[in-house]
């Protein structure tokens, strides 16, 4: 890896300075992918397969490069279908796995994902996303699949989606991701645009050993009691895996609380309504979102990803010509953050929304706007460039 | 044709609330599983170590109802799934049972690939030539001229021969054989579980209900006798002459080879990998 490393803030009575693994904190350049390997890893990832396919690559290269070092795994499967599942199988098998992908790619993978939330299977799907529909424009960026990583899959499967928009928080989310889908039993996607997987940032990277890593939770009870998916255990129950003496049944079919297929209506209610709660019930746990001079806004930008660093600017640079205007960006897109989104609606005149497809964030905030209360502004762009700070300001202005 | 003890099906099949199957009277499948489960018990198998992995079709409906690890997975994807299990736990026995649409139509990249890279995985592939599950669809192995539901003026598509397909990928234990032939169909299961290297038995089968209907091969015994009266041991192949084979199902083992097993190459390279402190930077 590409990397420069520099210990900062030496200890005042250390002659020399030097790199230390249990204070200093490392400060390297890095890329956004590269932070998500980095993420992987440091949460505890120990089983990758994927499919090349850009502008993702890069994460399954230096994995390729770095599992083997762990005796953990990497695989090159023989397309992005093969890779969810292989991801899938694996972590019942006790590992803790991610796949990473693009546009293309994640749609093929969208009933593995549909097949790892319904079986509550924890693994991690990276999406950089491109330029789409289709093959699209390889690979300039897009922000089209923001609705797809919730909705891909058929059928009713709520969602956990993170959205970085730095190369730092790639890697932090990434480590968020992987502690979600072991703590919540599922397929937990994080969407990454382009532009920051393949941009290069400083980043201090935090002492490994302060790197909070969640794992599931494992059964205690003797395999005769196991229930795979037990209902009294607040939607996040213990999970075997297999070859642990625990011989349960895994089925992509609706399901009864030992795994095993059923058609009666009030188990599958019960899965169902599982499925739904452990995201629902589970809200301020799930979402981050940060706020940016809101607190006296009459404008607010609500944006996410690349196109959250444009409008950063253009509201710091609307607030240096005295106009009072806010960003508010989630960090958790799916479950969407309701509340705060409502909150800003309320609170401000006029909210703009800029994003890098033709209306998926706008169509959450329609959906949450109340009648007489603000207005809604967006600004557009599908066309694999990327939205700017004047395009922001610019709006903001004429709002103004 | 072998019985099946109370003691064996007591171990190895589940006790509870599986029962009754989902398959219909004459169907092939239970048979199978009767000689996948008397293998076991010869082996003495330890059942936490195994794992049958399965896709969608009737076939694949067959490990619910085994003591062991099962995992019943999304259509054509069961060998993308067992390639998961297995490079996690290399010491898992992992056992595939699919169909012939499950893993040569939908499923047919896994099968290839999974072979070409010789992981340690045994794939039994119930082969009755047809879609059942959904009611009686062309497959990629229903004959040509054969008769389907999607196939009604007759199949027009040449079809495929699995183990030939299998053995061109660079699986290392290739065999046929018959649900007529539940012993060699035990005997086999036994052999390419202890083969160290991708393993695939092919158990052409009867579907009296949909296929032998739709192509008036009469029920479940007609079709069984044939499978008895139309197969041929590959050991007697070169001693008849052509026209006594031509047609025919060949059943025996058509190839056991022993090649570098994918995890076993995995290994290595992660010594390899940690003996050279990290890549080729």
């Amino acid at each position: 890896m590409a990397t420069v490393k520099k210990p900062v803030k030496p200890k005042a009575q250390t002659p020399k300075p030097k790199e230390s693994n249990d204070t200093a904190k490392l400060v390297v350049l890095m890329q956004g992918n590269e932070a998500v390997a980095r993420g992987a890893l440091d949460a505890g990832i120990n089983f990758f397969a994927g499919y090349p396919i850009t502008p993702s690559t890069e994460i399954a290269e230096i994995l390729s490069v770095e599992l083997p070092l762990r005796n953990g795994v990497f695989i090159q499967m023989e397309d992005e279908i093969a890779s969810i599942c292989a991801i899938t199988g694996a972590s019942l098998a006790g590992a803790k796995s991610l796949t990473a992908t693009s546009g293309p790619g994640f749609s093929l993978m969208q009933e593995g994902i549909g097949y790892a939330k319904l079986t509550e299977t924890p693994c991690v799907v990276v999406n950089v996303m491109r330029n789409g529909p289709s093959t699209g424009m390889p690979t300039s960026p897009g922000q089209g699949d923001i609705m797809q990583s919730r909705w891909g899959s058929h059928g009713d499967s709520p969602a956990i989606v993170l959205y970085p928009n730095s190369v730092k928080e790639s890697y932090e989310l990434t480590i968020r991701a992987v502690n979600l889908s072991e703590k919540y039993r599922t397929c937990v996607i994080l969407l990454m645009d382009e532009v920051i997987g393949h941009m290069r940032e400083a980043v201090s990277l935090p002492d490994i050993s302060k790197v909070r890593v969640i794992s599931r939770i494992k059964p205690t009870v003797p395999p005769h009691w196991y229930k795979h998916y037990d209902e009294n255990q607040k939607y996040m129950s213990p999970i075997a895996s297999f070859g642990e003496g625990y011989r349960y049944n895994v089925t992509g079919l609706t399901h009864d609380a030992l795994g095993f297929p059923t058609n009666k209506s009030a188990e599958a209610n019960v899965m169902m309504e599982r499925l739904r709660k452990k995201i629902s019930y589970n809200i301020r746990d799930l979402v981050q979102i940060e706020s940016y001079q809101m607190e006296d806004a009459k404008i607010a930008v609500f944006a996410a990803g690349i196109t959250s660093r444009a409008a950063k600017s253009a509201v710091a640079a609307a607030r240096a010509e005295g106009i009072k205007v806010g960003l508010l960006r989630p960090l958790t897109i799916w479950p969407f953050p309701d509340d705060a989104a409502k909150m800003m609606l309320r609170n401000v005149d006029t909210v703009i929304v800029p994003e890098l497809n033709q209306g998926q964030l706008e169509h959450e905030i329609q959906r949450l706007k109340e009648q007489k209360t603000s207005t809604l502004i967006p600004i557009q762009k599908a066309d694999g460039t990327l939205i700017t700070p004047n395009d922001i300001l610019r709006v903001i202005r004429e709002v103004h | 044709m072998a019985t099946i003890s109370q003691k064996v099906i007591h171990e190895y099949l589940r006790h509870d609330k599986k029962f009754p199957h989902v398959w219909c009277a004459g169907c092939s499948n239970g048979i199978v599983l009767g000689a996948i489960i008397r293998a076991f018990a010869d082996m003495q198998i330890n059942r936490d170590d195994y794992i049958m992995v399965s896709g969608i079709g009737c076939s694949s409906r067959m490990p619910v109802y085994v003591d062991l690890n099962t995992l019943h997975t999304l259509h054509g994807r069961a060998i993308a799934y067992a390639t998961g299990v297995k490079m996690h736990k290399p010491k898992m026995k992992v056992i595939v049972i699919t169909g012939d649409g499950d893993c040569t139509a939908i499923g047919g990249n896994h099968l290839i690939h999974a072979a070409r890279r010789n992981i340690d995985i045994t794939v039994i592939l119930v082969n009755n030539n047809i879609y059942g599950m959904t009611g009686g669809q062309c497959s990629p192995t229903t004959p040509n001229g054969a008769f389907a539901t999607t196939a009604s003026y007759g199949n027009i598509e040449p079809d495929f021969n699995i183990c030939d397909l299998a053995m061109g990928a660079g699986a290392s234990y290739v065999a046929r054989t018959t649900a007529f032939h539940t012993q060699e169909t035990q005997n086999m299961v036994k052999e390419a579980i202890n083969h160290p290297g991708f393993s695939i038995i092919e158990v052409v089968s009867a579907c009296p209900v949909i296929y032998g209907r739709l192509n008036k091969k009469g029920g479940a015994p007609e079709m069984m006798k044939n499978f008895r009266d139309n197969s041929v041991p590959l050991a007697a192949v070169d001693k008849l002459p052509p026209e006594k084979v031509e047609g025919k199902i060949i059943r025996g083992v058509l190839r056991k080879e022993i090649r570098a097993e994918f995890t076993d190459a995995y290994a290595q390279l992660c010594v390899k990998a940690q003996s050279m402190g990290g890549g080729n930077e």
